[in-house]
């Protein structure tokens, strides 16, 4: 403990250790607040939800920080419900059947325009198709007539955005209803008008039931970290990275390299047979090409994180370090304190544990923190090969996806982006404490 | 040094049965692909208007036969254990036999001649990125280190945590800054399509092609190379032979060259070789972020399509290279290091 607590008063000398843990810090408490804050089985629903979890999404919006990059106020997502902001009324037409107005009045102040725009119904009566009209109201009071009489089941969506018959003059309905529609359709610098907006809804339904609808004027911006092409948001999978990221390194560097260390000095101390054993598997080990064989492994049986993690360090524990562990226990084995406790008589156990072990922990420390970031990446590496898991929202599934929908070609930089630098930050962060550890354990650098 | 090579030639052929046996689920492929043999000869003959006639039975005794021949074409009737040690021997031989789904360029199905084609394009960007960074890191260490404590020298150090990402990972940036953003260098892949008829305007469209890959894999290796250089190379130059030849006056690239390089090329070489075989690994995903037509693509491919010779065969050229490395090492330390010649299979 006082070992730990001087080693960490070394640290405070180096700036760069200081950034380091500065960075793993926010790191972890991230993945802390995250656990809380975003159960698994909600980070799962989150990401793997399906249609109904992301419908009030906008899809491929930026996320809000875009919007302190421009000077414009880039739009964000509206939604007015009946149950809501809208006003209802009803008139009674006699044969069971009632006239339903429905008024939907929303506020625009942005100088982007909308990226889409859908309406829903919900209803309680079922097999009878209703017809609806829908009138656009602009804050100038023009009004225009979207649809008449359009035929509709009892819950559904009308894509008004989608609309054909919309895109007079090849203006997109989103752009076209929220500005003058009399502009050419060539026209650039189109602004879209500010304003208390409405959409009147009329229909007949069935007198007794119930009718419910909702607007969603679809952003530009959504989130702090956007939202992808299947209108997913981003941030779920950025704060659940994190741990995930983390638990990956530690875990991979706990079982590769510790395990190592602990073999070499075992391995070095007894000699013999089980030191011989040991560096041929090492060498054979050596011969085993890692990541084909995950690829291969990824591909055959499951593509299970933990299961890739287990793999990885079964192979690894005989790995390279493990040579290098041993040219420096069977320095330390020499030395006159070792061969004093054999003199007393202490136990194999007490010598590789109490005496061999602790000499060589300075060297295994620095190599145990830079290693993390290297399990780190092997896993962005195999999600990059379309081998992550599955289930799980982590950094490299978001390459990996933003890869495959050509993020960068469509423009949408910040899919990539985001997590790209949080798997740099996080490397960053264990090198630098890495770097300084090297040059505190190993005072022959320090020196110079 | 022959024993040497024997036990690792030994080394070889274990960790190549190793990898037929996960190559093949230990045995476990060979039913997925009796099922899919099957299936295709059922469908041939259902589907064939010749055997319209026939009734269900004689079909069914048709189907049988056919799926015989097919499972012996394929070598599929005899035991897996059989059938594995046929693997390994001709991995060992570098006859590969031919694969199932993929063929080469040229139409060939021999795994020799799918992988020669593919052998190329790899090793020339491969082999670029290694030159360019061994001499590049050793000259920079060199400078560095007789600027020690200099702004320049401090910044080069700063860097060395970059090499906590691998070169894919740079990929992605320099994707994004030179091909999406600037737009001055190609997306990916190794020409221009089509490809230029003219050799010298082939070349250059490859070395456009190339400067980001070589790019993305020094910046991940550079600077934690020249970092650990440039340490030997003061550990060294404060050692007390070296203080003597100073003091006699000699000049100091006569200083570095013959008493400062000479007594750390066996732990640079060694600690490069090392750094190359991890980045061999990375090339894979290199190779899939460049769109590069090389080894490593062409394995992901082969293990998409579950095609097993292909896999086996990339996976012994990848084990004979880190063997062949290995032996090397040896070679290398013998001709650097005057001290292992005289002690003779010492090491």
């Amino acid at each position: 403990m006082k070992s730990v607590l001087r080693t960490l008063k070394t640290l405070r000398q180096y700036p760069s250790a200081i950034a380091g843990l500065a960075i793993v810090g926010f790191l972890v408490g991230v993945s802390i607040y995250t656990m809380i804050a975003i159960p698994y089985s909600e980070a799962i629903r989150l990401w793997r939800g399906g249609a109904g979890v992301w419908d009030e999404n906008p899809r491929n919006a930026a996320p809000v920080w875009y919007d302190l990059l421009t000077r414009d106020s880039l739009s964000r997502t509206i939604k007015v419900t009946s149950q809501g902001e809208g006003e209802k009324t009803i008139t009674p037409l006699g044969d069971g059947m009632v006239r339903l107005q429905v008024t939907l009045p929303f506020d625009f102040s942005y100088d982007t325009f909308p990226s889409e725009i859908t309406l829903y119904s919900q209803a309680t009566y079922e097999d009878t198709r209703t017809k609806f009209s829908l009138t656009w109201v602009r804050p100038s009071g023009t009004e225009t007539v979207l649809v008449t009489d359009r035929s509709m089941r009892s819950s559904d969506g009308y894509y008004i955005s989608q609309d054909a018959q919309l895109q007079t003059g090849r203006v997109a309905p989103q752009i076209g209803l929220f500005s003058d529609w009399s502009l050419s359709p060539g026209d650039t610098d189109r602004v879209p008008e500010k304003g208390r907006y409405e959409l009147i809804l009329e229909t007949v339904i069935p007198e007794g039931y119930e009718f419910e609808t909702k607007l969603l004027v679809y952003g530009q911006i959504h989130g702090f970290a956007g939202t992808d092409n299947v209108r997913r948001d981003i941030s779920v999978a950025m704060l659940w990275g994190a741990p995930l990221a983390l638990m990956f390194g530690l875990l991979g560097a706990v079982g590769a390299n510790v395990t190592t260390f602990v073999l070499a000095g075992i391995g070095t101390w007894l000699g013999g047979f089980v030191d011989a054993l040991f560096q041929r598997l090492t060498q054979l080990n050596m011969l085993l090409p890692l990541l084909p064989i995950l690829i291969m492994i990824g591909q055959f049986y499951s593509r299970s994180l933990w299961l890739m993690l287990g793999v990885v360090i079964v192979l690894s524990v005989f790995s390279a370090s493990m040579l290098t562990y041993r040219a420096m226990f069977l320095q330390a084995k020499e030395a006159p304190y070792i061969e004093a406790a054999q003199a007393y008589g202490a136990s194999n156990t007490r010598i590789i544990f109490k005496y061999l072990l602790p000499r060589i922990v300075p060297v295994l420390l620095p190599q145990f923190v830079l290693v993390i970031p290297a399990f780190v990446f092997l896993e962005a590496s195999l999600a990059v090969l379309g081998l992550g898991d599955p289930l799980l929202p982590t950094w490299g599934k978001l390459i990996s996806d933003a890869r495959s929908a050509d993020a960068l070609y469509m423009g949408h930089y910040y899919w990539m982006i985001q997590p790209a630098v949080a798997l740099m930050l996080t490397g960053f962060g264990f090198a630098l404490i890495g770097y300084a550890l090297d040059r505190i354990f190993n005072p022959r650098l320090r020196t110079m | 040094m022959v024993v040497k090579a024997v036990v690792l030639f030994i080394t070889v052929v274990i960790g190549l049965y190793l990898v037929i046996m996960i190559a093949n689920m230990g045995g476990h492929l060979d039913d997925v692909r009796r099922a899919e043999i099957r299936l295709g000869v059922a469908t041939g003959v259902y589907m064939n208007p010749a055997n319209q006639g026939l009734g269900s039975a004689a079909l069914k005794q048709l189907t049988e036969a056919l799926v015989v021949v097919q499972y012996r074409r394929y070598g599929l009737d005899r035991p897996f254990w059989i059938r594995s040690i046929d693997y390994l021997v001709t991995a060992i031989t570098l006859d590969l036999g031919r694969a199932e789904y993929i063929s080469s360029d040229s139409g060939s199905k021999e795994v020799r001649r799918i992988l020669a084609e593919r052998l190329p394009p790899t090793l020339i960007l491969f082999g670029t990125a290694s030159l360019v960074l061994f001499f590049g890191a050793l000259a920079v260490a060199l400078f560095l280190s007789r600027r020690y404590g200099s702004i320049l020298d401090k910044t080069v150090i700063g860097l060395a945590p970059l090499s906590a990402a691998p070169g894919w990972f740079y990929g992605l940036f320099l994707i994004l800054t030179f091909a999406a953003v600037l737009r001055v260098l190609p997306w990916g892949g190794m020409v221009k399509a089509p490809p230029p008829k003219d050799t010298l305007e082939y070349a250059l469209s490859m070395i456009q092609h190339m400067i980001l890959p070589v790019s993305a894999i020094s910046i991940s290796v550079f600077f934690a190379s020249v970092y650990s250089w440039r340490t030997f190379f003061l550990i060294y130059s404060s050692e007390d032979y070296v203080e003597l030849a100073r003091a006699k006056g000699l000049s100091s690239r006569a200083l570095q060259r013959r008493y400062i390089l000479r007594p750390t090329l066996p732990t640079i070489i060694t600690s490069f070789m090392l750094m190359m075989i991890t980045t061999w690994m990375g090339q894979i995903i290199l190779e899939t972020v460049f769109n590069w037509p090389g080894l490593g693509r062409q394995y992901l491919t082969a293990v998409n399509l579950n095609d097993t010779p292909v896999i086996v065969g990339t996976l012994v050229i990848f084990a004979y290279l880190l063997a062949g490395t290995l032996f090397l090492l040896d070679f290398i330390y013998a001709i650097v290091d005057p001290r292992v010649r005289v002690a003779g299979g010492r090491r």
